[in-house]
């Protein structure tokens, strides 16, 4: 068992021998690799950000309902009612016009302008919390109220919020064909290191099997080598990705010092760079593992 | 320990290079294989270590048949053969110490054990002082001692060797002769391929003589 273990580090040493036995070679393959999976891990980063922003902004969704300015209070106490029995809505806030026109001119500082004007030109409006949450919901509901009398300008707000969850959605899909198809990069790259690897090492393994190595003992190091290599290339993705976002917050600094917010693009979580690392390695191996069994058997001693 | 019967070998492209072979080794016996080039030294001893399959007849080697046997348990047999190559079939891209330890690291030896056993065979050949050389750097005798030294360091328990005194002067010849006199009386069995008469005189022995792929004595 002691033995076992012990075998199985020398060949991982031996493994980083071979990786610094051919630093050039072995940093440009790194490199590549870093490169090819930082495109849509990269992505994947971006798309987080992104709705992390979205979410952050969008909060609750409600529905602004501005009403005619000939509605009498009468109407407006009977909408009240309605509006508080119907189904698909959770509570409702009402906001008089004298109130909202106050608001205006204390908040923006145009009370000259505003106290000069003759009559109030805001409407009375309700504010609709709705039950739901999802977009096609939000989107019934916002129509049939559109459809009640006086009610004359209904509006879903954040629906922008939406709508790019559906464009997001789209992205997602991008990423994840992109995924696939560098993947599949990643292992088509260490399946011809490893095939260039087991050329160079016919002679050792031609001796090999002539003096009693099994197909294992053969095959261990170029595995060791693929998943070794997966595991450097995700490592050099992370990287890669860690830079760029330094760069692109460093001047999203100066960007949203204009408009008095802040926002810092993150990292992959702990979990993600995890399986990041597994995921890259676990295809440095499967290339490995696919290179070996094409090309060992080839070489047989005579 | 080694029992042909019947044992036949055509190479693909139709050329028989062993025909209708019966003999018997038996463990611990020392045995020569004498013939002309090409009457099928080399071929006879690729079948005991499994690098050639017989076409017909049964090749026994420790109990297993060669014929049959599953490419899974070939390395466990040829563990148990040291194979000395016509061509040395030694590495250049390592030191002789390497070499020779590559039979030990493919067994799973501990390391310190094994450099020690290392150097003993080493010691054996004649070339411990050599040790950190690289095989390319050793002349064709000390190639032919170093590929010795690796197929010994493992202690099997059959030696087959190919023309190991191949292309030396007869001084060289008798050291290597008495290397594996030294084993024979230690219980190894023994089968050694050879043109070399001389040899046959100074350290007689039993002798299976090839002619054309055939058994003439
Ligand atoms: N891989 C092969 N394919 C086809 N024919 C072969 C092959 N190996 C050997 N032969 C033929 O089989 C015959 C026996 O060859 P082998 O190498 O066994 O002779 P040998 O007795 O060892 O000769 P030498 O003393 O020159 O080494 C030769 O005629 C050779 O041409
Ligand atoms: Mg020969």
């Amino acid at each position: 068992m002691k033995s076992a273990i012990l075998q199985h580090l020398r060949v991982i040493r031996f493994t980083f021998q071979r990786l610094l036995h051919t630093p050039g070679a072995s940093l440009l393959n790194l490199i590549v690799i870093g490169i090819a999976l930082s495109l849509p891990v990269g992505g994947y980063v971006m798309l987080k950000n992104i709705q992390g922003i979205s979410e952050q902004m969008a909060g609750t969704p409600q529905i602004s309902v501005f009403l005619a300015l000939d509605t009498s209070q009468d109407e407006i106490s009977r909408f009240r009612k309605q509006l508080k029995e119907h189904a698909a809505i959770d509570h409702i806030e009402f906001a008089p016009r004298d109130l909202a026109l106050k608001q205006l001119q204390l908040s923006t500082g145009l009370a000259d302008v505003i106290g000069g004007l003759t009559q109030n030109p805001l409407p009375d409006a309700f504010i609709i919390y709705p039950v739901a949450m999802d977009v096609q919901k939000l989107e019934l509901l916002r129509d049939d109220l559109k459809s009640w009398p006086k009610f004359e300008h209904v509006q879903l707000d954040s629906s922008w919020a939406y709508k790019l969850e559906a464009l997001l959605k789209f992205a997602r899909l991008a990423v994840l064909i992109l995924a696939a198809m560098l993947s599949f990069a990643l292992i088509a790259i260490t399946f011809n290191t490893i095939r260039l690897q087991i050329l160079t090492q016919r002679e050792e393994i031609e001796v090999s099997k002539l003096i009693g190595a099994t197909n294992g003992f053969i095959r261990r190091p170029f595995l060791y080598f693929g998943l070794a290599q997966g595991l450097l290339g995700g490592a050099a993705a992370w990287l890669i990705i860690a830079i760029s976002l330094q760069l692109l917050n460093y001047s999203l600094a100066n960007l949203t010092h204009l408009y008095a917010t802040s926002f810092t693009l993150s990292h992959l979580s702990l979990s993600d760079s995890i399986s990041l690392l597994g995921f890259s390695a676990y295809l440095g191996w499967l290339g490995a593992w696919l290179s070996v069994s094409q090309h060992l058997w080839q070489i047989e001693p005579r | 320990m080694i029992k042909f019967n019947q044992v036949y070998k055509r190479y693909p492209g139709g050329h028989e290079a062993l025909k209708n072979l019966s003999f018997e080794i038996a463990e611990g016996e020392m045995v020569y294989l004498t013939g002309h080039s090409g009457a099928g030294k080399s071929t006879l001893l690729k079948l005991i270590a499994a690098i050639e399959r017989p076409t017909s007849g049964s090749a026994i080697v420790k109990g297993q048949n060669i014929k049959s046997l599953k490419g899974s348990a070939l390395p466990y047999l040829r563990r148990n053969l040291g194979l000395i190559f016509q061509d040395h079939k030694l590495l250049f891209d390592r030191s002789a110490f390497e070499n020779v330890m590559l039979p030990l690291q493919i067994c799973g030896f501990d390391h310190r054990e094994s450099a020690k056993r290392v150097r003993a065979a080493l010691d054996k050949v004649g070339l411990l002082k050599r040790e950190k050389s690289n095989p390319i750097a050793l002349s064709g005798g000390e190639q032919q001692r170093l590929c010795i030294a690796r197929a010994i360091v493992n202690r099997p328990s059959v030696l087959l060797a190919d023309e190991p005194t191949g292309n030396l002067d007869t001084e060289y010849s008798g050291e290597i002769m008495n290397i594996f006199k030294s084993f024979h009386q230690v219980g190894v069995t023994l089968l050694i391929s050879t043109h070399d008469e001389s040899i046959l005189r100074q350290f007689p022995a039993r002798a299976l003589a090839l002619k054309a792929g055939e058994l003439v004595i």
